[in-house]
């Protein structure tokens, strides 16, 4: 066991003597009360050491203990529903063990050891099996857990018994010796293995029009959601955990408010997923490490988030992961990097940051599991960037750009007049348009595609109207480019905008979405060629079907949208011109 | 905390200073942290905390400036501990310095406890959601921005702009529905003059809530690293009195951006790498550890809910420290100058207000069921109106249409009626029914973000009509 003793303590890092044959991201235990860190620098004998809790009280000669573990997690039944800070430590129980407040050096497993597991075995004796094989499954909640040969196993089955199991008692045999329990253990900073990465070509359904009808991501794919303060990135991350159309949820508060996780934490047992009917919590893994909470743990937060999430992949789930904030997580970056008083690249940050960025983001995908018979799952990674200033010209922001499939960027003057989700429609883009064609044309109409680039059409001709009309005013404009502004103002205020906490409009499937900008595109249509014939905009303006269009997200029976279609053609075309 | 050693050594080894900062070298068994006593030539007794340890150095930041201090008899005590308070119910109506001791003049208090000013994260599964609404009687708040007890809202100023008549108003005003009064304030000054301090113990004492209210002074022209203090005994005074007397503790930390002065300071003292405008890299999560100690725990009945003052440089909402502390906390209330020229009083600029917590105070049972859809209503006709401001100064107000010239007279009347309020204590029920008043001068199609059911009930063309 290699012991050293502190020579250096600079708030979250520390610098240990003596600490010969340690290796880069180890995990040690500093002083007496055994705070864990890791090791992120050598420099001969000496190890530099971020430690994940407080620091304070430390001393100088304090004994520090290399566990020659690097950072993991712990993967098994019990994640769902969870609680954890940014190093796996269950929050509930660390409340037991020291109240209201988060005491220095204790610690607890990610996963209750005492509860027990009703493990029902899918090989028998005589298989063989390989690495990520599914030997068996367990309950949890209404989630079928595939308990999965761990990476580096293989063999034939000698033993498999069903029945009631802790996470750490054997349940599976392999060659007479190697033993799998329910429970794995994998390092945090090391992806997960998989077979192949496949092409994203499924739409992750979020059930917000601005998300799924005009910037889709897939899923597998990665998004980013850029604002300054009070734009909603907190909101839309939450909307887009509630209601992602996957398996499982992890939800990462990386940074950020801790009222914020309190809200999370009561609104999600009493939300249920509108697919399944069940209770939103039991598919979700919460990580909080609040702002406030130790830099370095939040360092490590987003790496124990994607582990989990890939391990869900692994049994073949779609999983969606959501962090807020990444930039909070950069911050924790810099922090270290100062004290380690490396040369600083932009804004301070260190220059690996793209690197680590990238590296972070890569890990999403959508793939062919390891282990046997075909199974696809996937990660989404939805990451939340927080520019100081609002300004999208900051590293963080600029380097993940570089990165994400889709890009949805919060406006300030949007969010001033409550438009929401306060989504940039012009600066905003997704790449992931082609790829997701074929599923909405299979899946919800030919014309999707059609429909879309007109409406962006008229939204990007909005922009060039409204400067005319900022010189000249609103008088000074044509008929038809009225027209414009008159739709283009339907689209923003009756489709674009959202109300995360209405009760009817909260959620919007897409087929309904599908129909609602198509009301509206017939709507522009049919007054061009009312128009056309020499009626006025005011007379359209005056048409009874303006106001149902107005309240068309409070409709939940799409077939009375779908009416409303033909309601317009015909309102439209009785219009007599006036003398 | 783990007891720290008890053993206590002195030294006379001070190698340099630097600005508020003390080397003192070759010292032995020193705690990241820990408080140090200094004792000038002339007997006088300063404090000190250990920010980074070496085998070389310790780094001291002395809180009472380093003046005075010399290299050659100037005595270095570590006391084995960390920075403390000591706390009691009898801090009420108490003057205190930055870093705690009496500045009335009276004896020190009689602890009741002695806590750690730095206080430990809150367990985010300790929480309990804040949910009881907050009347502060002022309309720009109650009506659109609404306070929810637990919750961090700042007050984001201008240099000259009336933001302590605001938040003096907001502390004598708050109330919340249906209780008997369980509150208390805490107030800490942080580097504001002594006009600005006293202006705030005058209004504390014609209200007659003086003996409710802890203070804590550090005043301009005291010394710049107690100001790092200042807030955290505040708070560990505020948590003292909320958990364990159960009281409802209303802290205003003012002026915010004289505490990041002082971080930036002790930071380039130390040759850190500056991040951005000199302020250093950790300051969001410095500012952190201030601002997340507001809120409530389940199981407990006190609450604590923070309101700072700050003052942007040059009205700059994207300068650093506003910028920071937007991120953290949770909404903002804006002062403008250009509604403060134009008479507004308050002149909150509610187009960059917000609460985020807004949507657990509100609503039936809690203000009134209309409350969210006349907030939503309310900002969106104003933010039209306001655009609409920028186009009449081009092309005239003969350029707009009926509907357009109403808006404007919207956006005018919004700001003389339900912004302004001068002195008034307004309920909610009034504060609302302003809002109603200024939708009549719409057509009724145009209020898209309130319940049909709601306008029929509220709006007074059809209130007035069942009158009648």
């Amino acid at each position: 066991m290699i012991t050293g003793t502190i020579v250096r303590i600079s708030g979250p890092v520390i610098i240990a003597h003596d600490m010969r044959g340690s290796k880069m991201y180890d995990v040690v235990k500093v002083g007496g009360d055994a705070l864990r860190g890791e090791i992120i620098r050598l420099e001969g004998d000496d190890a530099v050491i971020q430690v994940y809790e407080d620091t304070t009280g430390l001393m100088l000669g304090e004994p520090v203990v290399d566990t020659e573990q690097p950072l993991s997690v712990e993967l098994g039944p019990g994640l769902l529903a969870s609680i954890y800070d940014g190093v796996q430590r269950p929050l509930p129980v660390l409340m037991q063990k020291s109240g209201d407040f988060i005491a220095r050096g204790i610690y607890a497993p990610g996963l209750a050891r005492e509860k027990k597991w009703e493990f029902v075995p899918s090989v028998k004796k005589g298989d063989k099996v390989i690495a990520g094989d599914v030997i068996g499954t367990v309950q949890e909640f209404h989630f079928e857990h595939r308990i999965l040969a761990p990476h580096g196993t293989a063999g034939t089955v000698t033993d498999i018994t069903p029945g009631s199991f802790t996470v750490e008692e054997p349940v599976c045999t392999l060659d007479g010796t190697t033993r799998l329990s329910l429970m794995q253990v994998w390092p945090v900073r090391i992806p997960r293995p998989h077979t192949k990465k496949l092409d994203p070509v499924l739409p992750l359904i979020t059930g917000q029009r601005v998300f799924d009808c005009i910037f889709p991501v897939t899923k597998g794919g990665t998004a980013m959601i850029p604002g300054g303060f009070g734009t909603g990135k907190t909101v839309s991350e939450q909307t887009l955990a509630k209601w992602a159309d996957t398996q499982v949820v992890v939800y990462i508060g990386c940074g950020e408010r801790g009222n914020e996780m309190t809200d999370v934490l009561a609104e999600f047992p009493e939300l249920v997923d509108p697919r399944t009917g069940l209770p939103l919590i039991e598919r979700t893994i919460l990580i909080a490490n609040t702002s406030n909470m130790p830099v370095a743990a939040r360092e490590a937060s987003i790496y124990t988030g994607i582990t989990i999430a890939e391990y869900f992949r692994d049994m073949g789930y779609d999983v969606a992961l959501m962090a807020d904030s990444t930039s909070r997580w950069g911050e924790a970056l810099r922090e270290v990097s100062g004290r380690l008083e490396e040369m600083p690249g932009e804004e301070g940050y260190p220059a690996y940051l793209a690197t680590r960025l990238s590296a972070f983001y890569e890990r999403a995908g959508r793939v062919v599991c390891l282990g046997s018979g075909e199974r696809n799952g996937s990660v989404t990674v939805v990451g939340a960037v927080s520019p100081a200033g609002g300004d999208f010209s900051e590293p963080i922001t600029q380097n993940t750009l570089r990165v994400v499939g889709t890009f949805w960027a919060l406006d300030t003057n949007l969010a001033y007049r409550r438009h929401f989700p306060a989504v940039n429609w012009i600066k905003s883009y997704s790449l992931y348009i082609d790829s997701i064609s074929e599923w909405y044309v299979k899946n919800i109409a030919l014309d999707w595609r059609e429909l879309r680039e007109k409406a962006m059409y008229l939204l990007q001709k909005e922009v060039e109207l409204q400067e005319i009309v900022q010189l000249v005013g609103p008088d000074a404009l044509p008929e038809s480019e009225k027209a414009i502004l008159d739709v283009t103002r339907m689209i923003r205020e009756d489709f674009l905008q959202q109300g995360a906490y209405s009760d009817t409009d909260s959620f919007c499937p897409v087929d309904k979405q599908y129909l609602m900008l198509r009301v509206i595109m017939t709507y522009f249509e049919h007054m061009n060629v009312a128009m056309g014939r020499g009626v006025t905009l005011r007379q359209v303006q005056a048409l009874p079907i303006r106001a149902g269009i107005g309240r068309m997200k409070d409709i939940q029976d799409t077939e009375a949208i779908r009416a409303m279609v033909g309601d317009i053609e015909q309102q439209l075309s009785n219009l007599v011109v006036e003398k | 905390m783990k007891p720290l050693s008890l053993v206590t050594r002195e030294y006379r080894t001070i190698d340099y200073v630097s600005g508020p900062l003390v080397f003192v070298s070759n010292v032995k068994g020193a705690a990241y942290g820990e408080m140090v006593r200094i004792r000038l030539r002339d007997g006088e007794e300063r404090t000190g905390q250990v920010l980074d340890l070496s085998e070389e150095h310790a780094v001291v930041q002395v809180f009472e400036g380093t003046r005075g201090i010399d290299t050659d008899a100037t005595m270095v005590r570590f006391t084995g501990e960390p920075a403390r308070i000591n706390v009691s119910l009898d801090m009420l109506g108490r003057v205190f310095t930055g870093v705690g001791k009496a500045r009335d003049g009276r004896p020190e208090i009689i602890p009741e406890a002695v806590l750690d000013i730095a206080g430990t994260p809150i367990n985010p599964s300790a929480r309990d959601k804040p949910a009881d609404f907050i009347q502060t009687g002022m309309s720009a708040i109650d009506g659109l921005n609404t306070l929810v007890r637990g919750q961090k809202l700042p007050i984001f100023s201008g240099a000259g702009l009336p933001a302590s008549k605001l938040a003096a108003q907001i502390a004598r005003q708050s109330k919340v529905l249906g209780e008997g009064e369980q509150f208390a304030v805490v107030f800490v000054a942080m580097g504001i003059t002594n006009k600005e301090a006293s202006f705030f113990m005058r209004d504390f004492e014609q209200t007659g809530a003086l003996d409710r209210v802890v203070f804590f002074m550090n005043l301009a022209d005291d010394p710049t690293v107690e100001r790092l203090a200042a807030p955290r005994c505040g708070l560990a005074a505020a948590e003292f009195l909320a958990f364990t007397h159960n009281l409802h503790v209303l802290v205003i930390l003012t002026d915010m951006i004289n505490y990041c002065e002082a971080l930036r300071e002790i930071s380039t003292a130390r040759e850190e790498v500056p991040g951005r405008r000199g302020y250093p890299g950790y300051m969001y999560t410095d500012l952190s550890s201030i601002y997340e100690r507001a809120g409530r725990l389940k199981g407990r009945k006190g609450s604590i809910t923070q309101i700072p003052i700050l003052t942007m440089p040059d009205d700059d909402i994207t300068h650093p420290v506003p910028d920071l502390t937007g991120y953290i906390t949770e909404g903002q209330i804006v002062l403008s100058r250009d509604l403060f020229r134009r008479g507004a009083d308050p002149p909150v600029d509610a187009l960059p207000c917000l609460s985020r917590l807004m949507n657990l105070g509100i609503g039936p049972g809690k203000t009134r069921e209309d409350h969210r859809g006349v907030a939503d209503q309310l900002y969106a006709s104003y933010a039209y109106g306001r655009d609409l401001r920028r186009l009449v100064a081009i092309v005239g107000e003969e350029a707009l249409t009926d509907l357009d010239k109403k808006y404007l007279k919207f956006a005018d009347m919004f700001e003389k009626q339900f912004i302004t309020q001068g002195n008034d204590d307004r309920p909610i029920e009034t504060t609302l029914a302003i809002a109603w008043d200024l939708f009549a001068i719409l057509p009724e199609d145009e209020l898209k973000r309130i319940k049909r059911e709601f306008i029929a009930k509220y709006h007074p063309a059809h209130t007035k009509s069942v009158g009648e």
